[in-house]
């Protein structure tokens, strides 16, 4: 079925990291600070309320990654799909979920998006074609590849974005969807968000191949390194991963190279690496500072992005009002939802 | 002296065949390896090899005979210097151990052993409250049951799809999806790689943006790698998305125990998934359940189960002919009514329990057979219901009794019947071993007749 496509899948990889990104329109910087910052706030939030104990179990936060799914955001267009793993805040705000909505699920409160069902790890929105959400590692690669599916089945010009990290990269399944993707040109963006550790593992103690743009490579899907602290480098590859797909091209695999500020989870005493590594990116690399820079530097006022700020904290602070006062689900819930 | 050539067996379990097509004619000279006849299985067309040298003597059986028993000559190969005045020499079929000694299968990659004919259903002597009376019936094997099913749904809604190993252009490990991809084509009858867990996550995901699809499983047992998909993904995503996202889909496949076949393909899941909250888990017996019920799953907006039984799949029976048949899932069905006794089952252990039930009748034990056809939901009222008015309860599976559907089965009896009991509630399962490949330890492994019998005749104290 599939004609073995090497020149393609080398010159996508002969991109890699070549010179700066095209710019942004001004009004784009704008929205991605807001998005990003919108995040950055939200899981700053999340955070403080875990340790209030507000949130209780596993808590993922995203901090460091956000120019990932916002550059990726502004690649698709309406009817994409989005899933991923279980670091799914940031996704969920990117594809325009309420931020109520989630963080009154982290809460476990009614007013959750799963009605407190879920939790962090288990959030979806038909609405916005957030898909999840998944607590096992690397079972989202399969089911993005399903939507991918669902939209060759239907024929619809839809891609499905199907995020994974350095650590579900390690994963079976996703060979196994790496494999049928390919062979049936399913219209699938793997996105492997390298963020450098599987909670603890850093890449090189876990992966013989570490360049994972190459790891379709034994499929022929072609993929490519992308600076993801650089909202406009992941948005510029997304747009090239999306091209590829809608043209009936099969899947395309996007190595984000980013980095998470926090712990794998909030319970994590973060011993694998120094603090001074961590400063080190934040320092050089913040997605949030580059975009502010830019806009400082094409004489947008400070007061200008205060302002964002402000309304971006407005709604976080809105949300964690409302996600510590929203009842919590009425105990007849319990019994709901099991069945359609 | 001349060699004789026996219908061979192209499987372990295979009984008879049609022997389709001679390749040879008489007087024509044989090598080792010559493809001398054709013989047509309930599966598949095969190419039968000869083993021996010499010259084609005499055709025993023609061509186009059908229902031809295993180990029957066939045919005699005379040797160099024999003569058709030799052909009386040959030895009498009896004394032969087996067909392969002398004619084997030239596809050896027979991956699926056929069904073995196990004791055919019994006679229903409840009549099918789900079929109006007067119902023209058509006689099918539970084989075309299943495929008819799908075929009908697929008609129906053009979301529904079947996906598998080698279901498109190989017609079916087992024939289940036979014509299937002729009639549908490769869009929606897709052939997977062998990659379980794979295709069962893209099935899931398909499932939650709106598809219909039917997954199949060449068995059960390969569902294990699997089944994370089926439970945290399929089972789980409803209620973890606060009834937003659901996911319509089938997994369907052989289970339990076939022939012969060891360990690692005769374990019976049952149990497992009738454990989990979100699945839905169908094991139907008869033919006309297993259309009715795979027509009600694939339109069931929750994962469903299906439990096939490949031991089943070449048993004929009786289905209703109506444009549209579907059996709710969730209801038990009274196939036998009596009083003295209740047996339950479901799936192959009705073969068993519809057995017992005749032999105990010679006793003067009426046994009511109640075929579960549906585990989870468990139609907990019509066992309750029978029990109220037998006292006595038997659960027969062909699975292993610890943690195992006769466990919950004896359970809800106690909750809801106890003060009806007249007797502990007994049950008769696998053993407690993994399934052995010999076939005298395969038998007694596995439930049989007699057990049930036992069982039924020590809860009546008899």
């Amino acid at each position: 079925m599939a004609a073995p496509k090497k020149a393609a899948a080398s010159t996508a990889q002969d991109k890699t990291d070549g010179g700066s990104p095209p710019e942004f329109t001004k009004e784009q910087e704008l929205k991605a600070l807001r998005d990003m910052l919108l995040i950055r706030r939200f899981e700053e939030k999340a955070g403080q309320l875990y340790g209030m104990g507000a949130i209780g179990g596993f808590c993922h936060l995203y901090i460091g990654q956000e120019a990932v799914v916002v550059g990726m955001q502004m690649a698709l267009k309406p009817g994409d799909q989005v899933i991923t793993g279980y670091r799914d805040h940031g996704h969920m705000l990117a594809t325009g979920m309420e931020a109520n909505g989630v963080m009154a699920e982290l809460t476990g409160r009614r007013g959750g998006y799963s009605k407190g069902k879920g939790g962090s790890m288990h959030m979806f929105s038909k609405e916005k074609h957030f898909y999840g959400g998944h607590g096992i590692v690397g079972a989202q690669v399969s089911l993005g590849t399903g939507l991918a599916f669902a939209n060759h089945y239907r024929d619809n010009d839809n891609v499905s974005v199907t995020y994974f990290g350095d650590g579900a990269a390690n994963q079976g399944q996703v060979y196994e969807s790496f494999n049928m993707a390919e062979l049936w040109k399913l219209p699938v963006i793997y996105v492997i968000e390298n963020n450098r550790y599987a909670m603890g593992t850093s890449v090189s103690r876990a992966s013989a191949q570490q360049d994972f743009s190459k790891r379709g490579a034994s499929f022929n899907i072609p993929g490519q390194q992308v600076d993801g602290m650089d909202v406009r480098a992941v948005k510029a590859a997304g747009d090239e991963a999306a091209a590829w797909c809608r043209a009936g091209k099969g899947p395309f695999i996007l190595e984000m190279q980013t980095y998470r500020y926090r712990g794998h989870s909030m319970s994590d005493p973060a011993k694998y690496r120094t603090r001074e590594e961590v400063e080190k990116v934040r320092h050089d690399q913040d997605p949030i500072e580059q975009v502010r820079n830019r806009l400082l530097a094409a004489k947008v006022s400070e007061q200008d992005l205060k302002a964002i700020d402000a309304e971006v904290r407005d709604i976080v602070n809105a949300s964690a009002d409302l996600a510590q006062h929203d009842p919590e689900p009425d105990a007849a819930e319990l019994w709901t939802d099991i069945y359609r | 002296m001349p060699i004789q050539v026996l219908m061979p067996a192209l499987s372990p379990t295979m009984e008879k065949g049609n022997l389709s097509k001679w390749l040879k004619k008489e007087g024509e000279t044989i090598k080792s390896g010559d493809v001398i006849a054709e013989i047509e299985t309930d599966k598949a067309t095969m190419e039968v090899e000869a083993t021996d040298e010499g010259t084609l003597g005499k055709i025993l059986i023609p061509e186009g005979t059908a229902d031809v028993a295993v180990n029957t000559p066939i045919a005699t190969i005379l040797a160099d210097g024999e003569s058709a005045a030799d052909l009386a020499k040959a030895p009498a079929p009896a004394q032969q151990q087996k067909a392969a000694e002398s004619a084997a299968p030239a596809a050896a990659k027979t991956e699926a052993p056929a069904p073995k004919a196990a004791p055919a259903p019994q006679a229903v002597a409840e009549p099918d409250p789900e079929v109006p009376a007067g119902t023209e019936m058509v006689t099918q094997t539970i084989r075309e049951a299943l495929r008819d099913a799908m075929a009908e749904e697929m008609r129906r809604d053009a979301d529904v799809f079947v996906m598998g190993e080698e279901v498109a252009e190989y017609q079916g490990a087992y024939k289940v999806t036979q014509g299937l991809l002729q009639e549908f084509g490769a869009k929606r009858v897709i052939d997977t790689p062998i990659t379980e867990h794979g295709f069962a996550g893209i099935g899931v995901g398909a499932a939650m943006s709106g598809l219909k699809p039917i997954v199949e499983f060449m068995t059960f047992n390969f569902a294990m790698q699997a089944i994370d998909q089926i439970i945290n993904s399929a089972a789980k995503t409803l209620y973890m998305s606060g009834g937003q996202m659901g996911c319509s889909i089938v997994f369907r496949g052989p289970n339990g125990a076939a022939s012969r076949v060891a360990a690692q393909h005769s374990q019976d899941y049952s149990s497992w998934y009738s454990n989990v909250p979100g699945l839905k888990v169908v094991a139907p017996f008869s033919a006309a359940d297993y259309k009715g019920l795979l027509k009600a799953a694939i339109r069931d907006p929750n994962p469903v189960i299906f439990l096939e039984n490949e031991m089943l799949y070449g048993h004929t029976g009786e289905v209703p002919k109506l444009d549209d048949f579907v059996i709710p899932i969730g209801k038990a069905r009274i196939v036998r009514s009596g009083s003295h006794v209740t047996i339950i089952s479901w799936s192959n252990g009705m073969s068993y329990a519809l057995k017992a039930a005749d032999e105990l009748a010679k006793d003067g034990i009426e046994a009511e057979v109640i075929d579960l056809r549906t585990l989870r939901p468990m139609d907990t009222e019509t066992i309750v219901n029978s029990v109220k008015k037998t006292g006595r309860a038997v659960t027969v599976e062909e699975g292993w009794a610890q943690s195992g559907v006769g466990a919950e089965i004896a359970a809800r009896i106690m909750e809801n019947a106890f003060d009806y009991l007249d007797a502990p509630v007994a049950r008769v399962s696998g053993k407690d071993v993994p399934m052995p490949y010999a076939a005298n330890l395969e038998k007694l492994a596995l439930p049989s007749a007699a057990e049930v019998v036992e069982a039924a005749k020590a809860v009546c104290y008899r």
